[in-house]
């Protein structure tokens, strides 16, 4: 009797785990739906060329608000991943040294920060002083958000590194300086280039924190200095806008927002599981 | 050692420290800016600037309890939601299902933490809350009664912030809970099975042996929810005052820095912001920095650490 029970309920907890997860996939699929199905019949080839309609006109895209997005996300691979890369090289190759575990540690806070406290700091450093609003400032602050990423992601594909290759380096007379960059480095670049691309999928999808660094510009600009259109920021701006044909557009451009960043994570997948492959080959 | 002692490895353990340094100096300085850039507002109101109800920039009245209580209530309602979810995934991709379906569940509850919060939110503006306001229309009148109940049903309040809040944290809860649970070793599970348990019992076991690991994946679920920005604001209302009632239009700290920070009109309106900000990123390093500790105690418990899959947690965490 007691053992019947025993696996009566052990039976129901089975059902309920796996319906934990069709619980969770229930809004994955409802959010990719709407989003495919509404975003698909204002996605035309206007949207990627022409600028934003005034409103009442119907039509128009969002050419200014992807070029400034890729400038933004550009201006903040610039800053985040020489610093971040680097960083992450010490991390490894020091490792178990105390600023290697505050290195770690920083990275970790840095990453638990909320995006919109990020975009008040980059307001206050790089907005506040030049009283103006400006790309460079929404790069800065998405550069802040992509820092992490790039060190962890750096810090632990060094260390699957076998250590056998950096001896073998150090055996035959290199510093560690040329170990490191002509031998190590370059085992780990796949690795390092996938975690670098799924970082920027990130922060590309990033609103809060560009909200008051980057700003918003109805016209096209390719000035660092100035503010500048974002998609993400467009896409807000047309959703809590009272106008039908804005919302149509919002759709459109959340739709572009979730192919970036399914097309990063399927091939941050590919290239993971080839690595893995490669790993257990050698 | 004689390795340390040469001038180029100095050169190149310096060179490279210094970026290591600029990434403790960012979060330094995050805390360093927030702390001065609010000054005006910490020495006008102290702490009666959490304490009092009344948000009226106009009249230069800052009292930013609505908010605090917004985040909090939203935050810890998302996590009643997403906590029993987010284990259950866990427990059941490390622990049930079969192998070939291990990778696609992976890769599909990845993909709910990479949709852009912005995304969430349109969905949630155009989608959720006239569902949500369907669910309150329907519910019946001795409920309504109810302090929890009350209010009229707008659809747009806290309950649908935290349904999509919670929506939004349980990836995050679920992956870590997910590495917690690898970390647990095998013979303990062999050993349950051995005496004769079930396979709940044997999970209920793993469960325990991983506890302190199981909490700070939650409390890490607690510090995504008690910072998220975007998809909140579109779907809370953004009324600025203290109700326990889940229908109500409420606000949130994140939300309130979004939606004012760029037409704050005076200094003193945009210190008190920034103070905002500030103890937003105070409670959110504390809520890390502890969930992190109970993670790692876990992980140091039984060496040597397994290093297969690093990548792949990697592609999680990002």
């Amino acid at each position: 009797m007691r053992n019947t029970w025993r696996r009566f309920l052990s039976q129901g907890i089975v059902v309920l785990c796996a319906g934990a997860v069709l619980l969770a996939l229930v809004p994955l699929a409802l959010v990719l739906f709407y989003v495919v199905a509404q975003g698909i019949s204002s996605l035309n080839w206007a949207f990627f060329t022409h600028m934003p309609a005034p409103v009442g006109e119907v039509g128009g895209g969002m050419a200014n608000a992807i070029l400034g997005s890729l400038m933004v996300t550009g201006l903040a691979a610039l800053g985040a991943i020489p610093i971040g890369v680097t960083a992450g090289i010490y991390a490894a190759e020091y490792r178990g040294t105390r600023v290697a575990s505050a290195i770690r540690f920083a990275a970790d806070t840095l990453n638990g920060v909320p995006s919109i406290v990020v975009g008040v700091f980059a307001y206050t450093v790089a907005v506040l002083p030049f009283h103006r609003f400006s790309a460079l400032a929404g790069g800065c602050a998405l550069g802040i958000m992509m820092l992490p990423l790039v060190v962890r992601t750096t810090e632990e594909l060094l260390l699957l590194v076998p250590n056998t290759l950096r001896e073998g380096a150090l055996a035959l007379g290199a510093t560690r300086a040329r170990a490191v960059f002509t031998v190590v480095v370059p085992a780990a670049l796949p690795g390092i280039v996938t975690g670098v691309l799924l970082a920027l999928a990130r922060v590309s999808g990033e609103t809060a924190p560009l909200l008051f660094t980057a700003f918003n510009n109805a016209f096209f600009t390719t000035d660092p200095r100035q503010p500048i259109a974002t998609l993400t920021v467009q896409v807000y701006t047309y959703a809590i806008a009272p106008y039908q044909d804005w919302h149509r557009q919002a759709w459109a451009g959340a739709l572009v927002l979730v192919t970036i960043v399914l097309t990063c994570s399927l091939l941050a997948r590919f290239a993971t599981a080839r690595m893995e492959r490669m790993q257990r080959g050698s | 050692m004689k390795l340390k002692t040469r001038p180029d490895e100095i050169l190149f353990r310096v060179g490279t420290g210094v970026f290591g340094v600029i990434v403790i100096a960012a979060v330094l300085a995050i805390g360093w800016q927030l702390g001065w850039e609010s000054r005006l507002s910490i020495r006008e109101f102290g702490w009666q600037f959490w304490r009092t109800e009344i948000w009226d920039p106009v009249a230069g009245q800052f009292g930013a309890r609505p908010f605090i209580w917004g985040t909090l209530y939203s935050s810890v309602l998302a996590l009643l939601i997403a906590t029993p979810v987010a284990l259950g995934i866990a427990v059941y991709i490390s622990e049930l299902c079969p192998g070939w379906l291990q990778r696609p569940l992976v890769f599909l509850t990845e993909l709910l933490a990479a949709i852009p919060s912005i995304v969430y939110g349109l969905w949630g503006m155009f989608v959720l809350v006239p569902f949500v306001r369907h669910l309150e229309t329907g519910t019946p009148e001795w409920m309504r009664a109810l302090p929890l109940f009350s209010g009229p049903p707008l659809g747009i309040g806290m309950l649908a912030a935290a349904i999509i809040l919670s929506i939004m944290v349980i990836p995050f809860t679920s992956s870590i809970a997910r590495e917690v649970l690898r970390a647990v070793p095998q013979a303990q599970r062999e050993g349950a099975y051995a005496l004769g348990a079930t396979k709940w019992e044997a999970i209920r076991m793993a469960l325990f042996y991983a506890r302190t690991g199981i909490v700070g994946a939650v409390m890490l679920g607690f510090g995504r929810a008690l910072g998220e920005t975007m998809a909140v604001t579109m779907v809370i209302g953004n009324t600025p005052r203290v109700s326990a009632s889940l229908f109500a239009p409420q606000y949130t700290m994140a939300a309130v820095i979004a939606n004012e920070f760029t037409e704050a009109g005076d200094d003193l309106h945009l210190h008190a912001l920034i103070e905002i900000g500030l103890v937003l990123f105070v409670m959110t390093l504390i809520i890390n920095i502890i969930s992190r500790a109970f993670i790692w105690s876990l992980g140091h418990q039984d060496r040597p650490r397994r290093r297969r899959g690093v990548l792949a947690q990697q592609t999680e965490s990002v």
